[in-house]
Order: C-alpha cells, then sequence, then structure tokens
C-alpha cells in the first residue's frame, strides 16, 4: 500500500520530477510554485509558494479546512485564474497561460453547475459537442455514461426534475465523458447526506478505477480524504504543509497542525536530546527523530487509541477525570501528574469490564513508535 | 365509518367557503378590469359600427362603412372600388418599423444590459440610474432634441460638413429613418432593463461550466446564454414592439405629416378626419394585430425551448 501510493518516480530518473525538464511520463499536473494573490480592498494571498506533482491515475486529495485555498488552486488548474506567480504544466506541457477550453480538464463543480435549460442527457452531450466530435460517437458516449452513474431512466429528464444525488451524477458524468486527462471535483459530496455521501464515495472510487482518469478531489472532511485517496496534500493558509498516502498523514504527521486537522491527538511537551524524548512527568522514551528538529522543547504526538492503559512501573502515571462510551469505544480522559489532558481510546471488546472508575490512578503507556515528535 | 364521510364534507365545506371568500375579495379588482378594460373596448366596437356625425362625434345609424373603409374607398369621381393604398402604406410602415426598432433597441440593449450587469455590484445602480435619467425629461421635449440633432442644420449634419464628410447637408427629417431613429432612443430603456434583470440571474459558474467544457465564446453566447436570458429578451421585445406599434409623438414630430403611422391615422380620425367609427374601427384592429403578434411570437419561442 505505502509503495504505490508514493510519488511514482521512475527508477531511471532518480531526480524529483519538479525540477526535470523532460518531465517523468507518469507525472499528470506538475505546480511548481503557484501563488495566487486576489486584488480587492484588501489583498488576499490565497495561494503562497504551493508545488505539488500529481500522477497520472492518481487520487489526489487537497484537505483543508475553509478559506485555505482548495478551490482556489483547483480554479488555477482548471484555468479559471491566472496564478500571480508560478507554472503549471500538464503531461510536460506548460499550459499556465492556456485558456480552459482547451485545457483537458473537467470540473465537477461545487454547486454541480448543471445546464437548467437541457436534459440529463444534453447536458452529457456538450462537451462532446463542443469537441466536434462525430454524432454517432456522441451518442454512444452519453449511452455509456448514463449507464455508468446509472441515470439512464431520467435521461430526457430536466435537470431541476432530479434528486441533489442524482444531480451530482450527472454532473460527474457530464466531466468525464469527454474523457479528460484531469477530473477537478471541488468538494462534490458536501451537499449531499451522510448515508448518500457514503454510498457516493465507493462509487467515486470505483469510477476512478474503471476509467483510469487522474482524479484531484477537495474537501474538508478528513475522513473522506483518509477513506478515498491515494495521496493527500494538506492545506492550511494558502500552503501545503505536508503530502503523503493517508497512513502517512495519520501516522506521521509533519506539523501540529496537521496532526490536529486528521483524526484525534494528544499534545504533550517532552525535551528532545538525541533519540530520545523526555516528559514533564518523567519517562525516557525512544522516538524516531525528524531531521528538522533540533534538540531541545518539543511537542510530542500521540494518538488515543495508540495510548493503553498499562500496569508497567515505567508508564505515565495519571488519574482519570472522565469515561466516555461510545459503543465500539470507550475514551478516557485522564490529567498526568505534570497537569497536562491525555485521552485513551479503548476499543470495547464483547464482555468489556475493568475499566477505571473516575478519580482512579493509573498508568498509561503505549507500544514503540506511537510517537511522533512533531515541529512546531 | 361516518368519519371519512363527516370529514370529507367538512372538507368539501371548506374549499366551498375558501372560492366564496376569494370571489369576494377580487371584487375591487374586477371592476377596475371592467371600467378600465372591458368598458371602453365595448364603446370602440360599438362605435365602430355606427355612422359619423356631421361635425364630429357619430350618430346611432347602424353601418359597416368604417370597416369596409379600412381596406377600400369609393372613388370620389367614378365611384369605383379601390384599395385604400394610403392605409396599407401606413400598417406596413408602422409594422416594418416597429419591428425594426425592436431589432435596433435589442442589438444595442443586450449588449448595454450585459455591460451594466457585469459592474462590480455596488456600481450597477448607478448605470441603470443614468439610462433612466432622459425618460425624467417629457417625450416631446426628447423628441424634439432629436430633431435638433438630424435636421438640415442640425448637430450631425453640421458636424459631417464640418470635417469633409459630405458637402451637403443630408435630409434626414421627415423620413422613416428620423422615426426608427426617435424610437430605438426612446424605447431602448425598455428593452435594457428586463434583459438586465435575466442576465443579473444568470449564473457565472455556468459560463465557467461552458469554458471547462470546451465551449468557444461564440458556443457560450448562443448554447447557454442566449437560451437562459430569453425570458428578459421575450419581456423587452414586447415592451417595445407593443408602443412602437401604436406610437404618436415621435412619429408627429419625426416624420412629419407625410410619414404618418398607425397612431397618427386613429388620431386624425378623430381631429380633421371627423371619422370617429374608423378610429374606433382601426384602433379596435390595432389591439387584435397585437395579441395575434403577441400570441405567435410566444407560440415560436417557447416551442424552440421545448426542442432544446
Ligand atoms: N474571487 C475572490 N476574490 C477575493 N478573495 C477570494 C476570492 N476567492 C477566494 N478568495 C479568498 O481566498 C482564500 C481562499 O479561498 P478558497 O480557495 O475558496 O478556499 P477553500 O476552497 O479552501 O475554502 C479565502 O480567504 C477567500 O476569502
Ligand atoms: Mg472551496
Amino acid at each position: 500500500m505505502e509503495a504505490q501510493a508514493q510519488v511514482p518516480v521512475s527508477d531511471a530518473d532518480p531526480t524529483p520530477p519538479a525540477d526535470t525538464s523532460d518531465p517523468a511520463a507518469e507525472i499528470a499536473i506538475d505546480a511548481r510554485r503557484i501563488s495566487k494573490v486576489y486584488r480587492g480592498e484588501d489583498e488576499v494571498r490565497a495561494l503562497d509558494n504551493v508545488s505539488v506533482t500529481i500522477a497520472r491515475n492518481e487520487f489526489f486529495t487537497l484537505l483543508g479546512p475553509s478559506g485555505c485555498g482548495k478551490t482556489t488552486l483547483l480554479r488555477v488548474i482548471a484555468g479559471f485564474e491566472p496564478p500571480t506567480a508560478g507554472t503549471l504544466w500538464l503531461n510536460g506541457k506548460d499550459i499556465t497561460r492556456l485558456p480552459p477550453n482547451r485545457r483537458p480538464v473537467n470540473t465537477v463543480f461545487q454547486s454541480y453547475a448543471l445546464f437548467p435549460h437541457m436534459s440529463v442527457a444534453n447536458n452529457i452531450r456538450f462537451g462532446l459537442e463542443m469537441l466536434g466530435k462525430p454524432k454517432k460517437q456522441i451518442d454512444e458516449i452519453v449511452d455509456e455514461m448514463l449507464n455508468l452513474v446509472q441515470m439512464q431512466a431520467m435521461k430526457s429528464r430536466r435537470t431541476s426534475e432530479i434528486s441533489g444525488g442524482q444531480q451530482q451524477r450527472v454532473a460527474l458524468a457530464r466531466a468525464l465523458a469527454p474523457e479528460p486527462e484531469v477530473l477537478l471535483l471541488d468538494e462534490p459530496l458536501s451537499a449531499l447526506d451522510l448515508k448518500l455521501r457514503k454510498e457516493m464515495q465507493i462509487e467515486l472510487k470505483r469510477l476512478q478505477h474503471e476509467t483510469g482518469i487522474t482524479f484531484v478531489f477537495v474537501t474538508h472532511d478528513q475522513e473522506e480524504a483518509l477513506t478515498m485517496s491515494d495521496r493527500i496534500a494538506v492545506m492550511s493558509a494558502g500552503r501545503i504543509l505536508q503530502i503523503g498516502s493517508p497512513q502517512e498523514i495519520y501516522q506521521r504527521p509533519a506539523e501540529r497542525f496537521v496532526a490536529n486537522f486528521i483524526g484525534e491527538s494528544n499534545f504533550l511537551d517532552a525535551t528532545l536530546s538525541g533519540n530520545a524524548v523526555t516528559f514533564r512527568t518523567g519517562g525516557t522514551y525512544e522516538v524516531e527523530r525528524p531531521a528538522d528538529v533540533e534538540d531541545g522543547a518539543v511537542s510530542v504526538l500521540l494518538r488515543p487509541e495508540h495510548a493503553i492503559l498499562s500496569s508497567d512501573p515505567s508508564a505515565l502515571p495519571a488519574t482519570v477525570e472522565t469515561v466516555v462510551y461510545s459503543g465500539e469505544a470507550t475514551s478516557i480522559h485522564t490529567r498526568l501528574d505534570s497537569g497536562e489532558a491525555l485521552k485513551v481510546r479503548v476499543p470495547n471488546a464483547p464482555h468489556s469490564g475493568g475499566l477505571p472508575e473516575q478519580g482512579a490512578p493509573v498508568r498509561i503507556g503505549f507500544a514503540p513508535g506511537a510517537l511522533t515528535v512533531l515541529k512546531d | 365509518m361516518d368519519l371519512p364521510e363527516d370529514a370529507g364534507q367538512l372538507e368539501a365545506e371548506a374549499v366551498r367557503r375558501d372560492t366564496r371568500d376569494r370571489w369576494l375579495m377580487s371584487v375591487p379588482a374586477l371592476m377596475i378590469i371592467f371600467l378600465a378594460a372591458a368598458g371602453p373596448l365595448l364603446v370602440m366596437v360599438i362605435y365602430s359600427f355606427l355612422t359619423p356625425g356631421d361635425y364630429s362625434g357619430v350618430k346611432w345609424e347602424f353601418s359597416t362603412n368604417a370597416w369596409s373603409s379600412i381596406l377600400v374607398q369609393r372613388d370620389i369621381f367614378d365611384d369605383t372600388l379601390q384599395w385604400a393604398d394610403a392605409h396599407l402604406t401606413i400598417f406596413w410602415r408602422s409594422v416594418s418599423l416597429s419591428i425594426i426598432t425592436t431589432v435596433l433597441t435589442l442589438a444595442f440593449g443586450l449588449p448595454t444590459a450585459w455591460f451594466i450587469s457585469t459592474r462590480p455590484p455596488g456600481k450597477r445602480e448607478f448605470w441603470l440610474f443614468l439610462m433612466t435619467v432622459p425618460s425624467w425629461t417629457n417625450l416631446l421635449v426628447r423628441t424634439i432634441a432629436i430633431q435638433e440633432l438630424i435636421r438640415a442644420e442640425g448637430v450631425i449634419n453640421n458636424v459631417l460638413i464640418f470635417v469633409g464628410i459630405i458637402d451637403e447637408p443630408m435630409q434626414m427629417m421627415f423620413t422613416n429613418f428620423a422615426i426608427g431613429f426617435g424610437m430605438t432612443y426612446v424605447y431602448l430603456p425598455l428593452m435594457v432593463l428586463p434583459i438586465y434583470a435575466a442576465v443579473e440571474k444568470l449564473d457565472v459558474r455556468l459560463l465557467e461550466a461552458c469554458y471547462d467544457l470546451y465551449a468557444s465564446r461564440w458556443h457560450a453566447f448562443t448554447r447557454v446564454i442566449l437560451p437562459l436570458i430569453k425570458p428578459g429578451i421575450i419581456a423587452g421585445s414586447i415592451l417595445v414592439f407593443v408602443p412602437c406599434l401604436g406610437a404618436y409623438v415621435v412619429p408627429r414630430v419625426l416624420g412629419g405629416g407625410k410619414n404618418l403611422m398607425f397612431g397618427n391615422l386613429i388620431e386624425l380620425q378623430f381631429g380633421a378626419g371627423r371619422n370617429w367609427p374608423l378610429g374606433a374601427a382601426l384602433s379596435f384592429l390595432l389591439m387584435v394585430i397585437v395579441m395575434i403578434a403577441l400570441i405567435y411570437y410566444i407560440r415560436i419561442t417557447s416551442q424552440e425551448r421545448k426542442d432544446g
């Protein structure tokens, strides 16, 4: 899983793709040092020196809180916003100045933006007709697309006469029909209810697999990003903080922001010295030392589900404050002797019992490799 | 088992009461409609079947002369029937000038409406305001101002002669051109405003979707923009075409005594012509023409929408 999800750089060419003048064949999108400043009453730096390469046939996700620049990056790739600085490459060609109607890139808009005066089938036809394909071929592709998104029965309906989930599928079919090199999806599932969203997540993965098209998917939902993506770029305030597989992002977040944004986290103050950290409550533990962090005060991430209640005398001493039962697991909120809060998540066994009571003294341990040193 | 029946009866009763209340409430509206529209219309129809009075007004004698004299007239000398050429010329001029004016206001109005609705939100009101400023002035005054522009010693001729493009003043006053020019100027806002309302509602994301799907500017315009703002264009066309057909002031001032339009012809019958029945018949005919034109226009435009 890990290996497949990493940036595919061909073995013959060890230089990073962003710097090669002859880009590796597997790279679809190569954004180099892109900045975007909106000049209005006050300047907004929506993208700040963003560099990212996206492999062909990859399910790539831009993840970040609202307003961090995800849509702006998509719009730069689609060609709706010219970048203030930087260049954009598609399949080894500089497309920075190419207008949107000449980029082999299609978008599934957040609001779907279906043409209200056309039927479902005519919406799907539109791009094919604009490309000037022969009518017979268009009919075939439209038919195929209607089947692909299971909308055959609704093909002559107006887009105002179908449900939100169906509109979503039509928008998808319309963008897939011209067989773009890259499909851009801007929070396509955010308007759907939970059940439909889960279904569409699986559907989208299936479509991406079947069509072999590169997907660039935008979401602010970390769970969605983790379940769907080959790789994720976590964004904040116009910058990309970390790019990696879901496992890398979750287990080895590079920064506190990333750790905080994805999953639940405990942060503990510690002192780094060599390959070990010492907590304020005492206790020294081996860690994997990140390259760009100096010895001294650091922050250490411990995921609640990686912490365990332990009887080992070397584990961290703490007091139980609250116990919260939530079905498949129980969260135990504790306070270390140093005063820091620490949450432990214990999976519920069929005959679970023996959980500590409020006020009880406990010791908290963790498996080797559970600690991640963060740069702040 | 009685219960559902009772419920049904209650419901029927409620519906009945509802209908009656609604009727009661619409009585004032119905009275106004009768007094303001149906009543005068009835008077008009009755008058058109009477005989002209000796000096003006009508004599209460039934006659179909007014209606027949719209199309044919008796020669005063040899008593043969002839086509009423003058009337036909005036019909033709009215219809063709109204169509031309509608097309011209559309040609100027669409870009204007587009321009206004693409201004930043706070600035649009200013441009709309500018559009309406001329209508604060009396129509007659505005028409006379146009006369100042296009008459033989008017601004346009003087400038063209001064620059050396022409040697002698062009005859623009008292031509069909003058009428078309004046009506286009006067009715332009009536075209711009409904189109502006339609363009403003247009979702820019639909345009982006268009370009995203490889459309050229031309195709974005014909395949998406035009169909979506069509209701505005239809409304604007009706608002311009209908008053053009009955226009009175502009053709009177700029067309002079020779280039009459429908409105002037009607006015003539109630004034110097002293033929009220013919005036009434012409008015009624104008209304019927407008109605047929509107029905036809709406039919073809909604037909296209079904095909699209
Ligand atoms: N057209 C625009 N003009 C000015 N500022 C904009 C515009 N579009 C986006 N922004 C600003 O740029 C930042 C990033 O926006 P966006 O890319 O839409 O974020 P996201 O999609 O991650 O929520 C925000 O601060 C937003 O207010
Ligand atoms: Mg967004």
